[in-house]
């Protein structure tokens, strides 16, 4: 079929789905199949339709999605590993009017970031944190995280996570629930349409709240890591339904009433 | 003719498969071809795709643009009003209101 014929077919039909202009046309360089480039999509899409392009600085974290100002075609920062939170605070006291939101992995945000994190959500800063949990560290190599499973193996523990060696996994979405200064707090996935149509309306209804001025807004988005799991997408996916669930339920853990 | 149609942009697609999962019409494949990063990319092999959008949501490199028939709108060909009591109105073949 050559693309004259293409193009007329294309004309009879309207576009009702494209990548946003808010992502840069850089190729990701993310494994096949993986959530963050999703999660990233989403962000934009939120941003490209409330018209805030203009007005929302990202910072991005240490970890995988460490190139997410590459993709990500608002105004950007860096942070130094586990500190997103607090460069994210500083930003927003020094310009409130901007919406401000920091992208974090599970080993930036919950194990080398714990304290910022816990102190951002206590002193109930008006950002909105994006917790990206795949259990595992997917850039370095696959290494254990705070949040692997139980009897989980990585590289670190080829055997399976063990509670005398290694502890319990850390819920540390639920721990900031707790916390007075969190106006909404919710577990969403990647794994389905649906419910990447759900994280979209968690992300708008964060943004709405930040410029409410409510709080803290923090999602966490259970994700898979095939190349850390050592699985194809699809079988990381059926793996996270399976596994990760049981632990890390999707839904609202702290929602205004 | 399908309700909708999708359109990949090869390059970039890093043949996941998770679209082809996704996808309630099973209107997807791998192409036996690669691209030019050296995976097999995703195409369009059946005449039934609605435009459900299902794909591009879950697509991870966002390589989907979901294409939808454009809704056809409906002009009236007659208004009737002042009606008290039944009245029989027939259209002729050419739309008219006889």
């Amino acid at each position: 079929m050559g693309q004259d014929v293409v193009d007329a077919a294309l004309e009879q039909m309207e576009c009702v789905y494209a990548r946003p202009d808010t992502l840069t046309d850089t190729r990701f360089h993310y494994c096949p199949g993986c959530g963050h480039s999703v999660v990233h999509r989403v962000i934009m899409e939120v941003v490209q339709e409330a018209g805030i392009r203009e007005q929302t600085i990202g910072v991005a974290p240490v970890g995988c999605s460490v190139f997410a100002y590459n993709y990500m075609d608002v105004d950007m920062q860096e942070a130094a590993h586990g500190r997103a939170s607090a460069v994210a605070t500083g930003i927003k006291r020094v310009l409130p009017d901007r919406f401000v939101f920091s992208y974090q992995g599970d080993g930036d945000l919950a194990a080398i970031g714990t304290a910022e994190t816990i102190h951002t959500c206590n002193r109930g800063e008006n950002i909105l944190m994006v917790f990206v949990n795949n259990a595992i560290y997917g850039m370095t190599g696959g290494q254990m995280a705070p949040t692997t499973l139980l009897g989980m193996k990585t590289s670190t523990s080829p055997a399976g996570r063990t509670v005398e060696t290694a502890g319990f996994p850390l819920k540390i979405t639920e721990m900031v629930a707790m916390l007075p200064g969190t106006y909404y707090v919710t577990r969403q996935s990647v794994h389905t349409p649906n419910a990447v149509r759900q994280l979209k309306k968690a992300i708008t209804k964060s943004f709405q709240y930040q410029k409410e001025r409510k709080g803290t807004c923090f999602i966490e988005v259970v994700s898979n890591c095939p190349s850390g799991w050592k699985m194809t997408p699809v079988q990381s996916n059926a793996w996270l339904v399976e596994n990760m669930f049981p632990l890390y339920p999707p839904g609202d853990i702290k929602a205004p009433k | 003719m399908a309700k909708g149609t999708v359109v990949f942009d090869i390059e970039n697609c890093k043949g996941c498969e998770l679209c082809i999962e996704a996808c309630p019409q099973d209107s997807l494949e791998l192409s036996p071809r690669i691209n030019a990063q050296g995976y097999h990319y995703v195409v369009l092999v059946k005449d039934n795709c609605t435009g459900c959008t299902n794909c591009a949501l879950v697509c991870p490199d966002a390589v989907i643009t979901v294409y939808r028939e454009k809704k056809k709108t409906r002009v009236p060909v007659a208004r009737i009003s002042g009606v008290t009591q039944n009245i029989t109105v027939t259209i002729d073949e050419e739309g008219k209101p006889s």
